[in-house]
């Protein structure tokens, strides 16, 4: 059987949909988004074919440089930004379609948190939490229940009297994190949410964040420019890149397998991936007599945590050189990246890269050093 | 200083603050909810209806452009519509508010435009309509500098409200004119001088205050 996309209404009506097409609460389906021309600029072309399905209860991360389209591409959940072209269907409503009116109160089904905090500095944390509710119309005895929960949920609940300028960066995005939970929504939006906080603030955020997923079930999109964000609690995640999505998947999957270019340039920055400096220093294509042949392993799968490298030293007799790399866990399972030199000797290195390739890890030649 | 020259002053001063605080509330009536349409309604903006943006700015800027003693002759016709009368020191509030109005709406413009576009995004986000994210942020977040901007404008009314002696209007200025300049009495003079400068100072260092104490963004405010 052919599957058909363009296929008519009723044959698709015939194939149930999959998991994740029935599951998704957030769904772009073939979304553009372009700025018109003004008289000192031309027209931008902020977002185009965005296809993107958030599945419900999921934490899925958009990653990509500034100007990639990360904030024009959130902004179309909560319609804050209109597509010039496809749909945003957040749990079964198209937002593009609607009207100010109607989109007021899909709104408060949708919490968002930002990067700059953006708390009103006049109100004190309670009544910044409360906000949202006094917008909905909510009764004060109401708010009082709603909130004060709330603020223990963060680890706030003896600040509740204190005012924005005296909390720090963490305090401030948790009472960020407070009021956009505050109508009880279906969908959180994070906004680059850490990426005004030192790392060790960043690392209570994303938990906090973590903790509200898995308590509340609460479906969260988040734009973030940083790899360590994804890798610390998202599921899933597409690359922004120029307005399109150059490829997306299983956060697993697409951390020790990245197949484009700027997904592989955002990783990077991770720890163990690039050349050790002094080996970066010497390295060369061709090929070094009595050298040593640098080799990057990658460590994914069942043989992840299996002593493979000494049975490559054991069984194959084969010296190997460790020359750096990195030992990690993603979205809960082991992972690893290991740069080794093996000796140069004409036979070493085709039976150590088959013995690694019968173990399903990934091999790559990068160069030769004396 | 004899009784009556004492009484004269305390009369003056009554006159002054009359006149001044009574065109101030007007002028913040009015000048509160066009300063705020003024700051939000350019084109894209929350409020945006450019083309009427654009007219009431240019009225705004007229009415600042002409001296205030051409206004205060100028208007005499709308102040006895108004007022009943064009002479005393009630119908010199008509004149005072009129030019108390586009400058308070220009102080209230400047102060909300001081507020962080991200809370009026923030506040879009939560669901709310233009005229709550006016009440609920614009206007709480910009009361600050509103307060200083009300302030100012107290100041400069006080100045004002000494030309408004042409038209009868009474108060300080017109007896520091009359009785100081015009007979020749400087004690008079002295004295009016004296009670605006006390006045003047008492004005600011309790709108200072004031604002200080509205600001928490500032840490020992």
């Amino acid at each position: 059987m052919t599957v058909n996309a363009h296929a008519p209404i009723t044959a698709d009506a015939a194939i149930p949909p999959s998991d994740e097409t029935e599951d998704a609460i957030i769904r772009f389906e073939g979304v553009a988004k372009s700025f018109p021309a003004r008289k000192s600029s031309a027209a931008v072309h902020a977002l185009a074919g965005i296809d993107l399905a958030v599945p419900r209860s999921s934490v899925v991360g958009v990653i990509g440089r500034s100007g990639a389209g990360k904030s024009t591409l959130i902004r179309l959940v909560n319609g804050l930004e209109k597509p010039t072209a496809g749909r945003v269907i957040v749990d079964g409503t198209d937002v593009a379609g609607l009207g100010e009116g109607a989109l007021r109160s899909v709104r408060r089904s949708i919490g968002m948190v930002f990067q700059h905090f953006n708390l009103l500095s006049s109100r004190t944390v309670f009544d910044n939490v409360a906000l949202p509710l006094e917008i909905a119309g909510t009764d004060a005895a109401t708010i009082k229940a709603r909130v004060t929960p709330l603020l223990d949920l963060v680890g706030l609940a003896d600040k509740r009297g204190r005012y924005p300028a005296e909390l720090s960066g963490g305090q401030k995005q948790r009472v960020g994190i407070a009021r956009a939970l505050a109508t009880q929504p279906k969908v959180l939006l994070s906004d680059e949410a850490t990426s005004a906080l030192d790392p060790e603030t960043t690392r209570s955020i994303l938990d906090l964040l973590g903790t509200i997923n898995r308590e509340l079930g609460l479906t969260i999109l988040l734009i973030t420019h940083e790899m360590a964000v994804i890798r610390a609690i998202a599921q899933r995640v597409a690359v922004l890149d120029a307005g399109r999505i150059v490829e997306q998947g299983d956060v697993f999957d697409l951390f020790t397998r990245p197949q484009h270019e700027t997904t592989r340039s955002f990783l990077a920055a991770e720890s163990g991936r690039e050349l050790p400096a002094f080996v970066a220093d010497q390295i060369r294509d061709e090929p070094i007599p009595g050298g040593q042949v640098v080799v990057r392993i990658v460590f994914r799968g069942p043989f992840a945590t299996h002593p493979v490298l000494s049975q490559v030293t054991r069984e194959l007799g084969i010296d190997v050189n460790i020359l750096g790399g990195a030992v990690d866990s993603i979205a809960g399972r082991p992972f690893g990246t290991l740069i080794v030199g093996l000796p140069n000797d004409g036979t070493s290195l085709d039976k150590a890269l088959a013995f690694l390739k019968e173990r399903d890890l990934d091999t790559e030649v990068l160069g030769h050093v004396a | 200083m004899s009784p009556e020259i004492a009484r004269l002053i305390l009369q003056a001063t009554a006159d002054t603050l009359y006149m001044v605080l009574v065109a101030t509330a007007l002028g913040t009536l009015f000048g509160l909810p066009l300063g705020v349409f003024l700051a939000t309604s350019r084109r894209g903006e929350l409020l945006s209806a450019p083309w009427l943006n654009g007219a009431l700015g240019f009225i705004v800027n007229a009415t600042r452009s002409t001296p205030f003693i051409i206004l205060v002759v100028a208007i005499i016709p709308f102040t006895r519509l108004v007022a009943g009368t064009s002479i005393g020191t009630t119908a010199a509030i008509v004149p005072l508010t009129v030019a108390a109005t586009p400058f308070i709406a220009r102080l209230i413009e400047a102060a909300v435009r001081e507020v962080d576009q991200g809370l009026i995004e923030a506040a879009r986000a939560m669901g709310a309509s233009p005229l709550q994210i006016v009440a609920k942020v614009l206007v709480p977040e910009a009361l600050p500098g509103i307060v200083l901007g009300l302030t100012l404008a107290i100041v400069s009314l006080i100045g004002y409200s000494a030309i408004v002696g042409v038209v009868g209007g009474g108060g300080l200025g017109d007896l520091g004119i009359r009785y100081g300049y015009q007979r020749f009495m400087p004690e008079v003079m002295a004295s009016v001088v004296i009670v605006l400068i006390v006045l003047v100072q008492g004005v600011q260092s309790l709108g200072d205050r004031l604002a200080l104490r509205l600001n928490k963004r500032l840490r020992h405010a």
